[in-house]
């Protein structure tokens, strides 16, 4: 499966809602009005990032902002809590955490 | 005295209910809450422009939710509501919050701490993977977001939020594979006395046991989990448990729901210096309290989940209480016919919560059981082995020493997830009781605080 | 254990200094019992931010810091246990003129004790270290200082004492000392007593309440070091960084662990209290030293700090410890109170005391940080290690 797999989550109801487009690791993703973050990339994704000690993916865990396992990157290296930052469209977010120039690049 | 200034943290069942109580007093707290909507997690609103109706979203508990939800709304012109709020410190009278980005302080005369509580966790071997989510997380997607957490979905664990998430799931549409849980049915039926406190929620909880039978999936009861399989990149792929019979049993799936009932958000009381106290009975240390939510600290009242997992109700209760001891310690009336029933209602939630941990217990044996190569700290991804190293070969029988040593509860959680059943290893492998082991000290910021808040000097 | 323990020296405090000493006496054959109130390393050698710096110190210390540096380059075949100790290079650097003029006369002064220091300014400076923010005009680079982890290295020396046969008794608070019959006692709070031929008083910030039982208090004040530590990035930030300033709210370090997190510190000192054993990080210095770390490096204002802490540390008035032997009592030594530097100093202490100690003789200078310096109430230099 590729860095995208498929999508975690499924969504069960509340579909009515407009569409909005964001993009995740240059694809572009629709998810939903009124989705978190979170909820956008894995409805359209298997992860959020990768755990920064061990091999593993990972996808949040708690989705109440207690666990802080579901940091992304905007595009231009900011971090993002994705379970309680909504999505909004034309957001660009990398599921990768920056390379070793982060510090060059303030 | 000039009016006193009166901070509230958290705007769920028991913050809400203590507001209400003070503005009925003629005073005007503030409200500091992190959500974007009140409600708290419990009664947690949807966002705008979802359309599931109270009891489609809080079942038998709408009515409830819904009275909470319209009592903050006639509230809110009469406080200093403060949503997106996180108080990451309090300090000599300060409670320090960050709201989008910006430091603020909020000094205080009387300080109520309502914070809510997560999932109690115990980590089982393959916990790391994608695909696994907290019970209150599961719970969450499907509330807030109308999402199922995956295709094929395991709950694991113990408490009442296994069973009603579990239902929930099924009557939303989802596929749920099996519900696991680790307390033996026994315990159950030996904790009917104390949950009989309550007899209508006895009913609501037999009702959800009839609907979880009829559901058709796989229940199964007295388990002891095994492992998480999964794979680096694809995450879940099944859940292992050793069933009642002893039977190894897989599941396949590719999402979990994991959680051992909850714990409090006791941070905040900690960094304001509160006492704590063991509770031999749920094998864990929570802020000291009276009867009436006063801390160990003069001007500082706890209340709600936070304080001692009580659920909604208890929790409200407990946010009017503390309002009542505030309003007595300032020195102004008290409703005294509403305490006293407030304090008999405040009796039978506690001898409920005692019932409800004794039908769920803890079980502290599958920590101390966990195999060496299980990872115990999700954030730093540090093994069982490596703690067990550091308690027997190392001398780290005390659990901020193991924390120094091996970095169990330094990651970003700040210890949330791994903190109870780490504890319980140390005990386990030292033979030092879990009360000489002790707790991880609470360390600021609660939650993560953005560097460039230094840029915006309050 | 109500046999009094009888062993040739007897160490009271279990820091970095005692425990390091420990070690070292084995080294030379003589046996040890060390008693610490707490666990070992649990209080300054375990809390502070993990420099191991030359530069910028009080020039007199620099033979000792030498030797300790030294030391820390073989640690981990010393000990058989790693304490992460990583010579990444450290850089001492200046916002002002004024302050870039006085770390180049430092880097001057240095030299004949065998310091080198490279001077870089301009854009020599900003090609080689990238991150800089645009208000550094000049830095000092020590480039075989760097830092190593305050939480294991002290650990780590109390086990290889033990290991080489040091008895080291934890959860035990020494009360009294005293000299008995050419000999010295110690009594510990439930009630045990140990003695030995010599003495070594290490008790950082609880130091002076011994020595003043032999007539020699130590002007100590207690102060918590303001420390942080953000989430884990990659590892990018090699050298440890500090600021050269006279400004007290500007003074903030930080170093990048190979792991990823940053950890900082500096600024207004907080409260703490040898009497609770608690030290508490204001918040207020928390954001203080927020918008300090971002002017040294801008991009560190994408990150999130997740944790602080505090811990109890010694200070001295004229800002150096006090080390050597007693004034007043033949075989009677001390070090503590190391002023917010001593983990640098911890293994070359341990190493120099353990000479003294068995040799009545030290080949690395320390007269200066003699405890008779405060005898008549008087002080003398001052140390000023910005």
């Amino acid at each position: 499966m590729g860095s995208s797999g498929q999508a975690r989550f499924i969504r069960l109801g509340e579909t009515s809602r407009a569409r909005i487009a964001l993009t995740v690791d240059g694809e572009t993703i629709e998810a939903l009005e009124g989705d978190s973050l979170l909820v956008a990339i894995l409805t359209a994704r298997g992860r959020l990032r990768r755990s920064e000690f061990g091999p593993e993916a990972r996808s949040g865990f708690c989705l109440m902002a207690a666990c802080q396992d579901c940091w992304v990157w905007t595009a231009d290296g900011h971090r993002l809590r994705a379970c309680d930052t909504p999505a909004r469209a034309g957001l660009s977010l990398v599921t990768e955490q920056p390379e070793l120039s982060w510090p060059n690049r303030a | 005295m000039a009016e006193p200034r009166i901070i509230i943290v958290g705007a769920g069942p028991a913050g809400i209910r203590a507001a209400g109580m003070l503005v009925a007093a003629g005073l005007r707290p503030v409200l500091l809450d992190e959500g974007q909507r009140d409600g708290g997690q419990i009664y947690r609103r949807q966002p705008e422009g979802f359309t599931r109706t109270p009891e489609q979203l809080y079942g038998t508990e709408a009515a409830r939710a819904v009275a909470l939800h319209q009592s903050f709304e006639r509230l809110k012109p009469q406080i200093d509501y403060r949503p997106r709020h996180l108080a990451w410190n309090v300090a000599d009278g300060v409670v320090h919050t960050i709201s989008e980005g910006k430091p603020g302080q909020f000094a205080y005369d009387v300080l109520i701490i309502a914070a809510g509580a997560t999932d109690r966790l115990l980590p089982v071997k393959g916990w790391q993977h994608a695909g696994v989510y907290s019970l209150g997380g599961a719970q969450i997607a499907l509330k807030a977001q109308a999402c199922a957490i995956g295709r094929k979905v395991v709950f694991l664990g113990t408490g009442p939020l296994l069973q009603l998430v579990a239902l929930q799931y099924h009557k939303a549409g989802a596929q749920v594979v099996a519900l696991l849980d680790t307390s033996p049915f026994l315990k159950q039926v030996l904790a009917l006395p104390k949950l009989a406190a309550r007899p209508a929620m006895l009913v609501k909880g037999l009702r959800l046991v009839g609907g979880l039978m009829a559901s058709g999936m796989a229940i199964h009861r007295g388990v002891t989990p095994v492992e998480i399989h999964g794979e680096a990149e694809a995450g879940v792929t099944g859940v292992s448990v050793r069933l009642a019979s002893g039977e190894i049993r897989r599941f396949d799936c590719d999402a979990v729901g994991l959680g051992y009932h909850l714990r409090p958000e006791a941070q905040l009381a900690d960094l304001a210096r509160c006492a704590f106290t063991f509770d031999a009975k749920t094998r864990q240390f929570w802020p000291e309290i009276d009867a009436d939510g006063r801390s160990s600290v003069a001007g500082v009242y706890l209340a709600g989940d936070g304080v001692r997992t009580q659920g909604a109700d208890g929790a409200e209760i407990s946010g009017a209480l503390a309002a009542c001891a505030v309003l007595a310690d300032l020195g102004r009336p008290v409703p005294e016919a509403e305490r006293a029933a407030l304090r008999e209602q405040g009796r039978i939630m506690e001898r409920f919560r005692e019932g409800i941990a004794e039908a769920y217990p803890w079980p502290a044996h599958l920590a101390a059981d966990l195999p060496d190569d299980a990872i115990l700290c999700r954030c730093e991804g540090i093994t069982v082995g490596e703690l067990r190293e550091a308690a027997t070969e190392k001398g780290a029988d005390e659990v901020n020493r193991a924390k120094a040593l091996t970095r169990v509860g330094m990651g970003r959680c700040q210890g949330r997830y791994c903190g109870h059943a780490g504890a319980e290893i140390v005990a386990a492998a030292t033979g030092v009781p879990l009360e000489a082991v002790g707790r991880l000290r609470g360390q600021a910021p609660v939650k993560p605080l953005p560097v460039a808040a230094g840029e915006v000097q309050p | 254990m109500t046999e009094p323990q009888r062993s040739d020296v007897l160490i009271i405090g279990g820091g970095i200094m005692g425990a390091s000493a420990a070690f070292f006496l084995r080294q030379r054959g003589k046996s040890v019992t060390l008693i610490e109130r707490g666990l070992i390393g649990q209080q300054a050698s375990g809390t502070n931010f993990g420099n191991v710096r030359r530069q910028g110190r009080y020039l007199p210390q620099l033979p000792l810091a030498n030797r300790s540096r030294a030391i820390w380059g073989r640690l981990n075949d010393l000990l058989g246990e790693d304490a992460e100790f990583l010579p990444s290079g450290h850089l001492r650097l200046a916002y002002t003129e004024e302050m870039a003029e006085r770390i180049e006369q430092y880097g001057r002064d240095a030299r004949p004790y065998g310091l080198e220091l490279e001077m870089l300014s301009g854009n020599i400076l900003r090609d080689r270290f990238p991150f800089l923010g645009p208000e550094i005009r000049a830095g000092s680079y020590s480039p075989l200082d760097g830092h190593a982890n305050p939480r294991l290295a002290a650990p780590a020396f109390g086990r290889a004492a033990k290991r080489a046969g040091a008895a080291i008794v934890e959860r035990a608070e020494v009360l009294s000392v005293e000299q008995e019959g050419g000999s010295f006692r110690a009594q510990t709070a439930d009630g045990r007593i140990f003695r030995a031929e010599q003495m070594l008083i290490t008790a950082g910030a609880w130091g002076s309440r011994l020595s003043q039982q032999f007539g020699e208090p130590a002007p100590l004040v207690v102060h918590g070091p303001q420390m942080a530590v953000t989430e884990p990035v990659p590892y990018a930030l090699e050298p440890v960084l500090g600021i050269a300033t006279t400004i007290p709210e500007e003074i903030i370090y930080l170093r990048q662990v190979k792991r990823g997190n940053i950890v900082f510190g500096g600024g207004i000192r907080g409260p703490a209290s040898a009497e609770t054993l608690r030290a508490y990080v204001k918040p207020e210095n928390t954001l203080g030293q927020l918008s300090q770390i971002t002017r040294i490096v801008p991009a560190l204002r994408r990150l999130n700090v997740i944790r602080v802490w505090s811990g109890i540390e010694s200070y001295l008035p004229d800002d150096i410890p006090i080390m050597g032997p007693s004034a007043r009592v033949s075989g009677l030594h001390y070090a503590f109170g190391f002023c917010g530097h001593g983990f640098q100093l911890g293994p070359g202490v341990g190493d120099v005391m353990a000479e003294l100690i068995a040799t009545g003789q030290t080949s690395t200078p320390i007269e200066p940080f003699t405890i008779a310096r405060f005898a008549g109430g008087a002080t003398n230099q001052t140390g000023g290690h910005p």
